[in-house]
């Protein structure tokens, strides 16, 4: 900026938002028309969208390039009606000759999106699923939205939005060995609650962050939602690139926020000292250090999800699973977020580690997250879970309890049989 | 009248999602809190609700639902962000009114000024005001919800 101009400096969402309504500029609070550069449909709720954008008259999705349907939620089929949703979305997807489509092995689609290079810095990715601020992790404008939502923008290729106010997440030090991503994205959600961030975009900033693999960035935009957030965005930077370029042809166009840019408040997590995280039944934001919970008996450990069903996290329940048994009195369940972390965790061992030690694997969906076809609680039963919910029925019965954790926390307790720091295993 | 954090899977439960009729989501809503709920609603009932209302997945059978059940619009403390977008697309007026839930029990009948953002219990007298609608979603909500709105002005969106 030049001396003598005052204005304002912008957030990330105020820019790329700009840049996607063709506006020379955008603020919080401004409602905009916005041109999405793609739109991804798991599929629960295509079937909705699609009659949607018919009753809106539209016949032809308006770029077939750009729409990129997945088979992820009930996958493969495990009734009638989940098989008649799939033959339908895929007689869709031939109708209308979409080129981006990813059937039923393919795995979690927030995890398959990037993985399969669609997602770039500065994009404006919309998903019919209320984690797509996952895809924040690479500078992108993410943000999940309903079936008629999705059914204007098959129509026209554009969605109205609030450009949200910004609240900035400084997170400085260095993790402790075991502690996690999962960990500060739940010491966050305890400090500004399950509706702190309601209608706003959180940009995460610092040092830790710098630090941190794509895999975390992932971790903490993805629950952003859980804060009652619009987007979660990490700026790009070498680690994005290098993720990116053995994805996507390489060329970025990347938004970087302002220094003077306008926040709605700042909040500082410090990490140099952080314990492991619980989040107890039935709120996301009803989180404890693990050391006030340990103890507490579960009946199943779930590893997996979008949150974190990656290699890493695999890979680090395998480190603390090695050569152990998981408590006969508890089940852990493992799987993978995509078939390219199915690949990956296959060639690097970690399988086998988790399957001798007792994990039972499953192939990649969201099945065992949302209380679909796999892994469900009995009225009573206490599970432990590294997806982004603990809701009341999330996991089957409405009288089950839910308790979110890192990868590294829901390995240690498989093999203890109760909620257990990793470090105490060691 | 419902309390804080009511999320989507209460609204309806993530097994009835792969329904696509929203009379039969209809027959589900409010199940995770009160499985009568919808034999006990007249057209028209307005459903009150504390902080987060819809919050958790971004089914949009959780509105529908309600919509179809009869409900005539849903007044709460706030509302979690897809379900308020989901709503309004659909023409289910969702309206963001501090101070609700301590002004109305169960049962009161309310009269709800939507442009003037004004929402008054007839039984006490009690009234509240609220920032009303933009513009753009009292179109949108005037046109009963995104599809006809769309259907309308296609041409310049
Ligand atoms: S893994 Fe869970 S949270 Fe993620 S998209 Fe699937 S159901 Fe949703």
């Amino acid at each position: 900026m030049s001396p003598g101009d005052n204005r304002m400096g912008k957030t990330i969402s105020e820019k790329i938002l700009a840049r996607a309504s063709g506006l020379g500029e955008a603020s919080s609070g401004e409602i905009v028309k916005a041109r999405v550069d793609v739109a991804m449909m798991p599929d629960l709720t295509t079937i909705l969208a699609v009659k949607a954008m018919k009753a809106m008259g539209r016949e032809k999705v308006w770029d077939n390039a750009k729409v990129v349907p997945i088979l992820d939620h009930v996958a493969p089929a495990s009734t009638l009606m989940a098989a008649t949703i799939h033959r339908d979305i895929r007689a869709f997807v031939k109708e209308q000759g979409i080129t981006n489509f990813y059937d039923v092995e393919s795995g979690v689609c927030h995890q398959v999106l990037p993985e399969k290079g669609h997602v770039k810095p500065g994009y404006l990715v919309i998903g019919a699923d209320s984690h797509t601020c996952t895809h924040g992790a690479f500078g992108a404008f993410a943000t999940g939205v309903g079936s008629t939502d999705m059914g204007a923008i098959l129509a026209t290729g554009k969605i109205w939005l609030r450009v949200p106010e910004t609240i900035k997440v400084q997170i400085e030090g260095k993790l402790p060995e075991l502690v996690t991503p999962k960990d500060v994205i739940l010491k966050t959600a305890g400090l500004i609650g399950a509706d702190g961030a309601t209608y706003n975009a959180l940009e995460f900033h610092g040092g830790t962050i710098s630090d941190m693999s794509v895999s975390g960035r992932m971790t903490l935009c993805n629950m952003t939602i859980e804060l009652g957030g619009k987007a979660g965005i990490v700026e790009p930077d070498e680690t994005t690139y290098t993720y990116l370029r053995e994805r996507t042809d390489g060329v970025f166009d990347p938004v970087f926020a302002d220094e003077d840019a306008s926040y709605r408040m700042v909040q500082d997590v410090p990490v140099d000292d952080l314990e492991p995280q619980i989040a107890c039944p039935h709120k996301v934001d009803n989180v404890k250090p693990i050391s006030e919970v340990a103890g507490t008996v579960i009946n199943q450990s779930f590893i997996g999800s979008c949150t974190n069903g990656r290699l890493e996290d695999l890979q680090v329940a395998a480190s603390i699973l090695k050569g152990k048994k998981i408590n006969p009195d508890t089940r852990l369940l493992v799987v993978p977020a995509s078939q390219g972390v199915y690949l990956d965790a296959l060639e690097a061992g970690v399988i086998q580690t988790l399957v001798e030690a007792g994990a039972m694997f499953s192939n990649p969906s969201c099945g065992a997250c949302f209380g679909g076809h796999i892994g469900l609680l009995a009225p009573g039963e206490v599970g432990l879970t590294t997806s982004n919910r603990n809701f009341q029925g999330r996991q089957g019965s409405p009288e089950a309890f839910v308790y979110l954790s890192s990868p590294a926390v829901a390995a240690a307790s498989a093999v203890t049989g109760v909620i257990t720091d990793p470090r105490d295993l060691r | 009248m419902f309390g804080d954090d009511v999320n989507t899977d209460l609204i309806i439960p993530g097994k009835y999602l792969e329904l696509v009729d929203p009379e039969e989501m209809a027959e589900h809503a409010m199940e995770g809190i009160d499985p009568d709920f919808p034999k006990k609603i007249q057209k028209g009932d307005i459903v009150v609700g504390g902080n987060n209302f819809g919050c958790g997945s971004s089914r949009e059978h959780a509105p529908l639902a309600l919509k179809y059940a009869g409900i005539g619009a849903v007044i709460a403390e706030s509302f979690a962000r897809i379900y308020y977008r989901n709503s309004i697309n659909i023409g289910l007026p969702a309206l963001e009114c501090p101070g609700v839930t301590d002004a109305v029990e169960d049962g009161d009948t309310v009269e709800v000024d939507v442009t003037g953002g004004t929402v008054k219990n007839t039984r006490t007298g009690a009234e509240l005001s609220f920032t009303p609608l933009p513009d753009f979603m009292v179109e949108v909500l005037n046109d009963g919800g995104l599809v006809p709105y769309l259907k309308k002005n296609m041409e310049t969106w």
